[in-house]
């Protein structure tokens, strides 16, 4: 009965979870830390937006790793897919797949990078940007259309902007603050485009290297059999 | 009223939790366990977020012109926004492991792909298969009214 005893560790399991969740008690969270964020947030990083603020001011460092994992797992997903071959035989895409895809690329490439340099503003940001860049450029592969993205200039984009992420932060470090601390921050400036200094610049580096990953990714994983096996 | 909302919402993240894990344990086949692994996944997102809740409070962003209000944790919001991107990170990886996978065995059950994998890493090491509960190693011949020779050929149990 190896089914039921599992059905039964994990309903013992779900009641645990719920019943500790419960005890935290909805809509009064328990940490203070947020408060001490939304109260440093403008004057430290010059962010409307608090989860940048986080993101990029308080734990860049962090976000850095998140980068090298995502770096890590797609070199791991070429290296495992190895060089693959377009089939020769794939069917064409359909009229409507092939013209929404004319339509939308360059629609998609601005919207991208709107929510990429305006993610210490609104709800966005580097990875949300990114991934819509890298829909962008996977829609003609889906489509059919061209030979998708170049693979050489992939990694060229991809190594530049985690180059241009590391050493923002090391410019921060060569003018006496720490690693990734936000540069020329003007908190009055509330609300415009420049207002955060470096962030943007930052976010623009982490738009590019997700986008140029995940690109690179799925059109590897979009081309058919056809390898050494 | 509002107490039932919160419970709603602990027993929907901690369901999809359950439910990802019933998933991963008692699929038989790779993708839907890579499948199972995103629904758990956006479990713990939606715990981690209503972690953050705050009744009287907006989104953590400054709107132009509107004075200031109360806002929920941001923290919790970058600490999902960050396993989002490292669980995207994770399902591609596995999904590019099963595509391999099919493209090698040409099936994705998860039994037959573990037993054709041991046969090969056997062959490749110049061993004997292992044994299983079906097959014991050793060649003895099992009990059976027709006991045949050596590693006998069994019919196959229905499961």
């Amino acid at each position: 009965m190896p089914r039921f005893a599992t059905v039964l560790f994990l309903a013992g399991f779900a009641f645990l979870l719920f019943t500790l969740t419960l005890t935290l008690g909805f809509g009064e969270p328990p940490m203070r830390a947020g408060q001490g964020v939304l109260d440093q947030a403008v004057a430290g990083t010059g962010a409307a937006n608090a989860v940048s603020a986080v993101l990029l001011g308080f734990r860049g460092l962090d976000t850095l790793g998140e980068l090298s994992i995502l770096f890590a797992a797609a070199t791991a997903g070429g290296l495992v897919l190895g060089h693959r071959r377009p089939a020769p035989d794939a069917a064409a895409a359909g009229a409507i797949l092939q013209a929404g895809t004319r339509l939308l690329f360059p629609l998609m490439l601005v919207v991208g990078f709107y929510i990429i340099l305006h993610g210490h503003l609104t709800p966005g940001g580097g990875f949300q940007g990114g991934v819509i860049l890298a829909a962008a450029f996977f829609l003609p592969v889906l489509a059919g259309i061209g030979a998708g993205p170049d693979h050489a200039l992939l990694r060229v984009v991809e190594g530049l902007a985690g180059t241009a992420f590391i050493l923002i932060g090391l410019a921060a470090l060569w003018g006496g603050s720490v690693f990734l601390e936000p540069l020329l921050v003007r908190p009055a400036d509330l609300h415009a485009l420049f207002s955060a200094g470096t962030l943007p610049l930052l976010y623009l580096a982490v738009g590019l290297k997700v986008g140029a990953e995940l690109a690179g990714l799925l059109a590897s994983m979009a081309r058919p059999g056809g390898g050494e096996a | 009223m509002d107490a039932y909302i919160g419970v709603v919402l602990f027993l929907g993240a901690a369901g999809l939790i359950a439910i990802g894990v019933v998933g991963m344990l008692l699929s038989n086949h790779l993708f839907r366990m890579v499948l199972a692994l995103v629904i758990a996944e956006a479990g713990a997102n939606l715990m981690l977020v209503l972690a953050g809740y705050r009744w009287d409070a907006v989104a953590p962003i400054l709107q132009p012109g509107v004075a200031a209000q109360p806002m929920v944790d941001p923290i919790p919001q970058a600490l999902v926004l960050t396993a989002i991107v490292i669980g995207v990170g994770v399902q591609a990886l596995a999904l590019t492991m099963v595509i391999r996978i099919r493209e090698t065995y040409g099936t994705l059950d998860m039994a037959e792909v573990r037993a054709r994998m041991e046969a090969d890493l056997a062959a490749a090491a110049g061993v004997a298969a292992t044994g299983s509960r079906e097959r014991p190693a050793g060649g003895r011949p099992l009990p059976g009214p027709d006991s045949l020779p050596g590693p006998a050929v069994l019919p196959e149990t229905p499961r």
